[in-house]
């Protein structure tokens, strides 16, 4: 059977910079892949070249086995990205009718409109939407094909908490049917919470691609911070499993995946602590200690 | 069960996508409320106390303005229709959306040239029905068929010029452009007044106007040209071919930003 999506050996260059330094990349039907990464880690480079949007420098890319630029390809995909905007004048019903016309077997537009919650907002025109009301849009536009494949290019920007949870509910049932789900997110919560496989790119290269359970042992998503002794000795800290450590006075920061496991040793060894604090690391944070290991290309 | 077609017909994408720029268009006052009524206005002030007098080739004096509102018209459609337009929607994103989707960019941009069509169409309705209840200006039936082929089909240098300007400007500056590039264009072809009354310099210039052959055109059909239809139209296919040129430039260099 073929891929959805395969990249091979990807390389995608921008004057100077290499946004993809060759990627060779698989996805199967069914699969819920997150491509997780810092901003600017070549993420939604990928996703473009996926959808041909971009063309790659090098490299092949097939989408259901076809040049993703063939309308028989796009005719099974649905996108959300970024940088794009439907006219402000017409509204979100008049948009969806629009974009059904475009696809073979379109999903009737109440049931897009339902999908993507907008109910009360079909008559409104598109330009007196809110931010997350405009995100719902993105979405049902992305559905409005009944596509085989969703491309989701970080999809949750700009949504408060309780719209999130909404989003990814209906992501996961759409999942559910069978559908394939590529999104793009910088945060690892997210990626956890609906993939099942994660794939880490950072500097235009894949340096992970694995179930969430593995990536979250990799990265150091935790960081322990505490105020401690300004005369502690470091030799203290030394052992511990860390990717980091940064100390200044009394202050001490510690990046890590096993936050416990890192406490433990740290009462342990009769560590003076106080001022405790447990917070999910930033993810660029996390991704320079990956990146910064021997043996990785910079 | 026969499986679904793999593609949509072109046919439908074409009709929904004419549909919703031909909605789009009427929701911009700004652009419907002036490429409609900005004709009828300038004939009521320019042409209409001139019904009844006779050109010194004997063509009556209100119809030749009617004329030249009409090519003002339509000109005024594709310059600004697809010059602010384009810009408009560039400054949207929204060519980015549906680039992701099966719509072909070549059934995107007929569909605004249909609409540029109907529009135009739309406007010289309305223009020539004013001025025969107001003007009591009535042309045979075969002679406003023939200028109305003849403006649309001399419209292809203009629609090109609109298409350049949407392509080169943002949002905010395109309507300035448009106006300043449009305007004076159709002043200095004899459009507003009669080219005898134009200050000198500008009578020399306007027979290297493309507005000016494009009138010539119309009026031709009048019998009130300077020009046979044939010198007219080598001069816009001339045109079409520059004003192409810098659209299609322009385009690609759009394209080399967004989609390379």
């Amino acid at each position: 059977m073929t891929a959805v999506v395969e990249l091979e050996g990807v390389r995608k260059r921008y004057g100077e910079i290499d946004a993809l330094a060759g990627v060779s990349l698989a996805i199967q039907r069914g699969e819920i892949v997150a491509m997780l990464g810092p901003n600017g880690a070549g993420k939604t480079t990928a996703i473009s070249v996926m959808l041909g949007l971009r063309r790659p420098t090098a490299g092949r890319v097939r989408l259901f086995g076809l040049d993703p630029t063939d309308r028989r390809a796009r005719s099974r995909c649905g996108a959300m990205l970024q940088e794009s905007g439907v006219p402000p004048v017409l509204s979100v019903r008049e948009v969806i009718t629009l974009f059904r016309a475009y696809y073979p077997a379109p999903l009737p537009a109440d049931r897009v409109i339902a999908l993507a919650g907008l109910e009360d907002r079909a008559p409104a025109r598109v330009g007196t939407l809110s931010g997350g009301q405009r995100q719902r849009l993105y979405f049902a536009l992305a559905l409005c094909g009944d596509p085989e494949v969703l491309f989701l290019d970080e999809p949750t920007v700009g949504m408060d908490v309780e719209a999130r949870r909404t989003f990814l509910d209906a992501v996961r049932a759409l999942a559910a049917d069978g559908r394939t789900i590529v999104l793009t997110t910088h945060y690892l919560e997210e990626a956890d919470a609906l993939a099942r496989r994660i794939v880490v790119i950072d500097h235009g290269v894949v340096i992970a691609d694995a179930p969430p359970r593995e990536i979250k042992a990799r990265i150091p998503s935790k960081r322990v911070h505490f105020d401690t002794v300004a005369a502690l000795d470091g030799a203290v800290l030394e052992g511990l499993p860390v990717t980091a450590v940064e100390r200044s006075g009394s202050q001490v920061r510690l990046l890590t995946a096993e936050p416990e496991a890192v406490l433990r040793e740290l009462f342990r060894r009769g560590v003076p602590i106080a001022d405790l604090e447990v917070a999910g690391a930033d993810l660029e944070e996390a991704f320079l200690t990956l990146t910064a290991r021997p043996g990785r290309p910079p | 069960m026969t499986a679904p077609p793999p593609v949509a017909p072109l046919g439908r994408l074409l009709a929904a996508q004419t549909l919703a720029e031909l909605v789009i268009r009427m929701r911009f006052p700004a652009f419907s409320v002036t490429t409609l009524a900005l004709p009828v206005l300038l004939f009521t002030f320019f042409g209409l106390p001139l019904v009844g007098h006779t050109t010194a080739g004997g063509a009556d004096l209100g119809t030749v303005l009617l004329t030249s509102f009409a090519a003002y018209a339509v000109g005024q459609v594709m310059v600004f229709g697809f010059g602010i337009g384009v810009a408009i929607e560039r400054g949207h994103k929204v060519d980015v959306l549906v680039r992701a989707t099966p719509m072909p960019p070549g059934v995107y941009l007929a569909a605004k040239v249909l609409v540029g069509m109907l529009f135009a169409l739309l406007a010289l309705v309305i223009l020539f029905a004013y001025a025969a209840a107001v003007g009591g200006i009535r042309l045979p039936a075969a002679v406003l068929a023939d200028v109305v082929v003849r403006l649309l089909v001399g419209s292809l240098p203009l629609v090109a010029l609109g298409f350049a300007i949407g392509y080169t400007a943002g949002p905010n500056a395109a309507p300035a452009i448009a106006n300043l590039v449009y305007l004076p264009l159709a002043f200095a072809s004899g459009i507003f007044l009669p080219l005898e009354q134009l200050p000198p310099f500008v009578q020399r210039l306007a027979p290297y106007l493309p507005t000016y052959h494009y009138a010539q055109l119309a009026w031709n059909a009048i019998g009130a040209g300077r020009e046979p239809p044939a010198v007219s139209l080598a001069w816009l296919g001339g045109y079409a071919v520059v004003f192409l040129w810098l659209a299609a430039h322009a385009y690609r260099g759009e394209e080399e930003r967004k989609f390379r």
